[in-house]
């Protein structure tokens, strides 16, 4: 990622840019986090916000006419935040702070004309750049009647910061002139001088400085304090630049109110009225009055996505992260495993105001770590392995109908539904055969890992082979039943008409076996079918068709949430692909019907009765719902045993493959073999490996309590270890660990 | 290179089978992506069968190896 790209991405994410308050107030006070802070109690942490940026805070907070008000999102929902009212508890009830340490000294002096509230604000900020302070006034006079005490006291803590008050002086345009020629700059506060002083005319809006070199000068009839307050802040920033020598206009956009990004949804706020504000607050009524503050932020990506929670930021922090990751030479990448467990779905960027979409960032970052060579080895392995074998001899598949030697159509019901339910995907053919005629098959996966993993050379290489089967066909036109096949399949071959098998059965009606048995189900689009309005719209009209009543959950349709396997999450950070997985399924009490394999199985595994729409159309054997959610060597298995049952059955062909030596070994599990097998992602084939490797080689260990025998092999680049015991039948197996770490010495 | 030690290593009961002989802690080399580790493990004294247990290989060696991958 170039450092453009990077500014382009952090720059969409608005997560950090101002509430409406702080953007509101000219002052721009951090009235959000006063609120936090007061609404817990921490008062005199509250007034240390407040004292932070006002100037004069014990004047300015007691007569805060507070603009923020009417850019409150709290207005809508019950009224605004009394920012004023809390300003003025605040300076009553808080210890006094420290006052802010001034820069040091730089050695040049101003003179401010006029002791007004613009005047003195003006002097408190020239004074804290680090210049020498004197204004000359008649007397201080703020115009608003004050706790007694107060005043002087705030001149007293000018006094502290350097600023020197010339009481009784007399405001001529002599007294200017002679300040000029003698101080390095001169700020008039306009509403506390005679006319007569006003001499230079109107102040530029934007400097205000004025027709005489050196001389700043508020704008007349400015009546709001938080607003003179602003002028003198303004007047200071120029008279800081004017002694700098630096652009008197450049980037002063942000001084005073301005426009915020900042979106906040508030849909979901209950309104809540505003503490009365009577007399003024005490300590109860300021913290129940500032816990009404909604604390504005987007957040809008976050709250959907259990993997952007997870990381505990948001896009920008993340997106920074990503960037120092690859600029990482050595040392350790932090964010690898950030970066491998976004799902790709689509969400953040659906509901993000300006469109920034994670998936994009961490799919180029998989890219770009496949094209360096740093993508974890162990990260996407096992999924890039079941991918190569749904491609491999013993899995993949090319024919026309039996007894056909032409393709009007091609069905392709996926690698994830033949693993999961080969039955279904069998009926759904001699369906579409009966009722379409000429439908070919092709089974083989539609590339979704290498793309997913960001590996697009394979990617291109599976697909010019999917490509090939198809053409051989006769490019018929290609019946997809899963929505990631058809997205993909959709973006990749654009020569091809890839239609859904949703939209087939829409248009021919439900097949004889379907079972209208009605009832209540949430629907779970799949996040693939984000942008395919007409597919989802198929599936309800399906599933209307079936006597279903469908409810929805939270996120659905275009806002659907991925289950955990999008992007290959699960097989990178399982545990927050089952996050995933658990919050979709508690987002709804009724089951679910859904028609993407994988969702089904992701969503079932936790516990929730969840279906594939196949077991309402296409049903098998189980009750819809209780189909169970095979293991993985138990998937591998169905995509073989499909393909030689069809071979068999439909176009009597015998499946052709030579069987491995190591498949004859015969292995059974016990309970917690099976599900460290399971846990641990190793195949049975694996074992089966392992325990032929031991025959052959008699390379074993024996364990002295237990009689078992233990071995070990490394077929490729992982160790397998086999705890087992032999029987007549062949090899139970008790428990099973692996490592990638390589044994120096031969051992095999 | 020094040796590593990995505590609550050891043979766990487990005995060389064809050798009929009892697991030694010895010194074995282990390389994943460009590393190299000593480390002291058990070992068939007779055939020089290296064994890792499923403690070390489920806890501080994947922890080792997820540390190499992101190096």
């Amino acid at each position: 990622m170039e450092q453009a790209e990077l500014r382009q991405w952090e720059n969409k994410c608005i997560q950090e840019e101002s509430p409406k308050c702080a953007a509101a107030c000219p002052l721009h006070v951090d009235a959000r986090e006063c609120c936090s802070l007061l609404a817990v109690g921490r008062v005199d942490k509250a007034w240390a916000v407040l004292a932070k940026t006002m100037p004069l805070p014990g004047i300015l907070a007691r007569t805060c006419d507070a603009p923020c008000k009417a850019a409150c999102l709290r207005g809508e929902k019950g009224g605004p935040i009394e920012m004023g009212a809390l300003e003025r508890f605040l300076a009553d009830a808080a210890q006094a702070p420290k006052l802010p340490r001034p820069l040091p000294r730089n050695g040049k002096s101003v003179a401010v004309i006029g002791g007004s509230m613009t005047g003195l604000c003006a002097a408190w900020e020239i004074a804290r750049k680090g210049f020498a302070v004197t204004v000359y006034c008649d007397e201080p006079e703020i115009g608003f009647e004050l706790p007694e005490g107060v005043l002087d006291s705030e001149i007293a803590a000018m006094s502290r910061m350097g600023v020197d008050l010339e009481r009784g002086a007399s405001l001529t345009p002599d007294l200017v002139q002679a300040q000029l020629e003698e101080r390095d700059a001169v700020f008039v506060d306009s509403d506390g001088v005679p006319e007569a002083v006003l001499y230079f005319g109107e102040p530029d809006e934007v400097t205000l400085g004025t027709n005489s070199l050196g001389l700043f000068a508020s704008r007349t009839g400015e009546t709001s304090p938080v607003f003179q307050a602003a002028a003198g802040r303004r007047g200071a920033n120029s008279i800081m630049r004017f002694s700098q020598g630096v652009s008197m206009v450049k980037s002063r956009e942000l001084e005073g109110p301005y426009d915020t990004r900042l979106y906040t949804n508030v849909s979901k706020v209950e309104p809540v009225a505003p503490v009365p504000v009577d007399g003024g607050y005490d300590e109860a009524s300021a913290v129940k009055e500032a816990s009404r503050c909604l604390k504005c932020d987007c957040m809008e990506c976050v709250k959907g996505c259990v993997y952007l929670k997870h990381y505990k930021h948001y896009p920008k922090v993340y997106v920074r992260q990503v960037y120092n990751n690859e600029a990482i030479v050595r040392g350790t990448r932090q964010a690898n495993k950030m970066i491998n467990s976004c799902m790709l779905c689509g969400l953040c960027d659906t509901v993000c105001p300006e469109d920034f979409a994670m998936g994009d960032v961490c799919l180029e970052a998989r890219r770009n770590m496949i094209d360096k060579g740093t993508m974890p080895p162990s990260a996407h392995e096992f999924a890039l392995r079941d991918m190569a074998f749904a491609d491999g001899d013993k899995c993949a598949l090319a024919r026309h109908a039996p007894g056909t030697n032409e393709s009007e159509y091609v069905f392709f019901p996926g690698c994830q539904l033949t693993a999961t339910d080969p039955g279904g995907a069998e009926r759904a053919y001699a369906d579409l055969r009966e009722r379409l005629g000429k439908v070919g098959l092709i089974l083989r996966c539609c590339g979704a890992p290498a793309a997913w993993s960001g590996r697009d050379a394979l990617f291109k290489e599976s697909l010019a082979e999917l490509k090939t089967s198809w053409e051989e066909l006769g490019s018929p036109r290609i019946i997809a039943a899963c929505p990631s096949c058809i997205k993909i399949l959709r973006e990749a071959m654009p020569e091809a008409e890839i239609v859904s098998h949703w939209s087939i059965l829409s248009a021919l009606g439900l097949p004889e076996t379907a079972l209208k048995t009605g009832g209540t189900l949430a629907v779970n689009d799949p996040c693939a079918a984000r942008e395919d309005g007409a597919l989802r719209a198929d599936v309800r009209g399906l599933l209307d068709a079936l006597g279903v009543a469908m409810v929805e959950p939270e996120y659905t349709g275009e806002l659907t949430q991925c289950c955990g396997y999008g992007g290959l999450l699960n097989d990178v950070n399982p545990e927050l692909g089952q996050t995933a997985a658990k919050a979709r399924a508690d987002a709804v009490d009724e089951d679910y019907v859904t028609y993407c394999a994988m969702c089904r199985e992701m969503i079932a595994r936790t516990g929730k009765a969840a279906m594939h729409l196949y077991d309402l159309i296409y049903p098998g054997r189980n009750r819809a719902g209780t189909r169970p959610t095979p293991g993985h060597s138990e998937r591998r298995e169905n995509r073989v045993h499909l393909r030689e049952k069809l071979l068999r059955e439909l176009w009597s062909e015998a499946d052709g493959v030579a069987a491995e030596d190591f498949e004859n070994i015969r292995v059974a599990c016990t309970e917690a073999g099976a599900a460290a097998m399971e846990e641990r992602r190793i195949l049975t084939s694996d074992v089966q490996k392992v325990l032929l490797q031991a025959e052959k080689s008699g390379k074993h260990l024996v364990h002295g309590e237990t009689g078992r025998f233990l071995a070990s092999f490394r077929p490729a680049v992982v160790t397998y270890w086999v705890e087992y015991e032999q029987t007549d039948e062949g090899y139970l197996v008790h428990n099973t660990w692996c490592h990638r770490m390589k044994i120096q010495g031969g051992q095999p | 290179m020094s040796m590593i030690k990995v505590p609550g290593t050891g043979a766990d009961g487990w005995r060389c089978g064809p050798c009929d002989a009892d697991m030694v802690m010895k010194a074995v080399d282990l390389t994943y992506l460009n590393s190299r580790f000593t480390v002291e493990l058990p070992v068939c004294p007779e055939c020089g069968y290296v064994f890792i247990p499923e403690s070390l290989a489920t806890g501080k060696m994947h922890q080792v190896e997820q540390l190499l991958e992101d190096k």
